[in-house]
């Protein structure tokens, strides 16, 4: 009798508990995924109707001189970051990890803890700490180039300085998560590996190095898509300036729409930052995959 | 024995010293907020000699920075609150029922990971205007609803729960709701802290949106309220250190308790540990 009783209650039951996710879901992310879709292909207003102009918008972004200059600067500041990042959370979590206890849990906190903090007040701090006149680092700044500089307020220490901003508040992240695949590899590995006589340097890169490259490919490939990401330092820090030098993709969205009220074009922006990120992401996955299994 | 031991110490000794650089802006800000905005001009000695707290005496009584609190604390444990329902109802069917176009809904959600969000938000702020929730905590809290991620591990959690512990509770005649409230999600109260920790991280510090979707000043969430204090206070050191702390205070004190959740919750979510 209740095979098909409890068929149909399992399916209700279902349709209950999935609804208000699906709810949510369909109406204020699938919507919009197609909203911008449609709305690149409109002149739109911000706010109002606008009329379908086929590819017009990206057309015109293939002939827009500033968002060659926006999509330069976040190759740059994938540059300036994502590797150094790697990089510094490795040597930092390998250090980590050599410790125990309570000593490692204070050493682990104090890398961890910007992580936690809002954009802005991260932003405060630094602008703070690298004020052109009373900055604490601009004698070290001075140290090197002989006179303070106004960083943000330079083309060409602004992006490099808004990375170490970037880096100093998010290597926590990536710094747990590489502790994390540490603590995965098998300690009788190191001991097989101190057995045969291995050195330090060859434990690291033939135990270390080939098990934690899922995590180490892991931290990449977020990094990578958080970056490209990059908009509320810019807009905090230098606000795009000085003449564009950090001008970045996220930035032009936000003026077009918000500022210049071109609902259609941000649209056909946001489009590409879109492409970009599942292409690169996708790449990146499957180069990751291959560089691993050498 | 003991040159390794000196080896030893001094290894810590190194580490140590490389953490407190790397923490070092923060304590700056502190010792900045104590002192008055004359010392801070004239000399730069970086140990903390003054307590001096005029400075959170006058943000605290001059700036908008309880109300920014108030939309803080309501926006995000009101999203963290919703997010975590709807994710554990969901994955739970996913993980335990059969239903036609699972497989899809899964693979949407799995998908939607790639969509960078903020890409979104110019259709988001329309759609939030044609509601009429421009400048309301729902304008605020709508669009950080979704968080596939508390889908996904849930839906890892769930599914390695063993069946048997399922059919007793059906043979008492227990259904899905009991099924998902007094057996997986006691089971999993480790799991639903982490989320609601990480949940709530992100919302209470996610700037882009409320600064988009926010313009009055008395709705303004904390990481966009303070940056208007910003224009207002001039040149003034240790008021916007001061500020700054008191804004980082309920993130750094809950990360100080919570420490050993916060760290679990950040491997879980990425999917390193499980």
């Amino acid at each position: 009798m209740s095979k098909m009783k409890r068929r149909r209650r399992e399916l209700r039951d279902a349709v209950l508990l999935i609804s208000p996710f699906v709810f949510v879901f369909a109406v204020f992310f699938l919507y919009p995924t197609y909203k911008v879709i449609a709305l690149s292909f409109t002149d739109a207003p911000l706010i109002g109707e606008g009329q379908w102009i086929g590819l017009a918008n990206y057309a015109k972004l293939l002939n827009d001189r500033l968002f060659y200059t926006s999509l330069w600067n976040n190759l740059y500041f994938v540059l300036l970051t994502v590797v150094p990042t790697t990089v510094i959370a490795l040597l930092i979590a390998l250090a980590v990890s050599k410790l125990k206890g309570r000593m490692q849990a204070l050493v682990l906190t104090l890398f961890f803890l910007p992580y936690v903090l809002p954009v802005s007040v991260v932003t405060m701090i630094w602008a703070w700490m690298l004020d052109f006149q009373f900055g604490i680092l601009q004698p070290l700044i001075a140290a090197v180039t002989g006179k303070p500089v106004p960083v943000f307020k330079n083309p060409y220490w602004v992006m490099p300085m808004i990375a170490v901003v970037t880096i100093w508040w998010t290597n926590g992240f990536n710094v747990l998560l590489l502790i994390a695949g540490l603590r995965n590899i098998p300690e009788d590995l190191y001991e097989a590996a101190a057995l045969d006589g291995a050195t330090p340097w060859q434990r690291f890169w033939r135990v270390t190095w080939p098990l934690l490259w899922p995590v180490t490919a892991l931290v990449l490939t977020l990094q990578l898509i958080l970056q490209l990401k990059l908009f509320d330092q810019v807009y905090l820090l230098s606000n795009g300036g000085p003449f564009n030098s950090s001008y970045v993709v996220l930035m032009q969205m936000y003026r077009e729409a918000f500022q210049l009220n071109n609902g259609g074009y941000a649209s056909a922006i946001a489009m590409v930052l879109f492409l970009v990120i599942v292409i690169v992401s996708v790449l990146q996955f499957q180069l990751l995959r291959i560089g691993g299994r050498k | 024995m003991t040159a390794k031991r000196a080896r030893n110490i001094a290894f810590f000794g190194i580490v140590l010293i490389a953490a407190m650089i790397w923490i070092f802006p923060l304590y700056w800000a502190l010792t900045t907020s104590l002192r008055t905005e004359n010392r801070i001009v004239s000399d730069a000695g970086v140990l903390i000699d003054e307590l001096n707290f005029a400075a959170y005496i006058e943000v605290l009584s001059t700036s908008k920075l309880p109300i920014w609190y108030l939309n803080s604390v309501g926006t995000s444990v009101i999203t963290t609150v919703i997010v975590l329902l709807t994710g554990m109802m969901c994955a739970y069917a996913l993980s335990q029922l059969r239903f036609p176009g699972r497989k899809a809904l899964y693979l949407l959600v799995v998908a939607s990971f790639m969509v960078p969000v903020p890409a979104l938000y110019v259709a988001q702020f329309i759609l939030m205007s044609d509601l009429g929730l421009v400048n309301t905590w729902w304008g605020i809290i709508l669009p950080q609803l979704i968080v596939p991620v508390v889908v996904i591990v849930y839906k890892q959690f769930f599914d390695a729960i063993p069946k048997e512990m399922r059919e007793a509770v059906l043979l008492d005649g227990g259904g899905e709701f009991t099924l998902l409230f007094k057996l997986y999600l006691p089971l999993n109260w480790g799991i639903t802290a982490a989320l609601a920790i990480i949940t709530f991280i992100s919302t209470w510090n996610n700037f882009f949106w409320p600064f988009l979707i926010v313009t009055s000043e008395s709705m303004m969430t904390i990481p966009v309220g303070i940056t208007q204090v910003n224009d207002s206070f001039g040149v003034a050191y240790a008021r916007m250190m001061a500020l700054a702390l008191l804004a980082a205070a309920p993130v750094i004190v809950g990360y100080l308790i919570f420490q050993k959740r916060v760290t679990e919750a950040v491997m879980i979510s990425a999917g390193v540990k499980g």
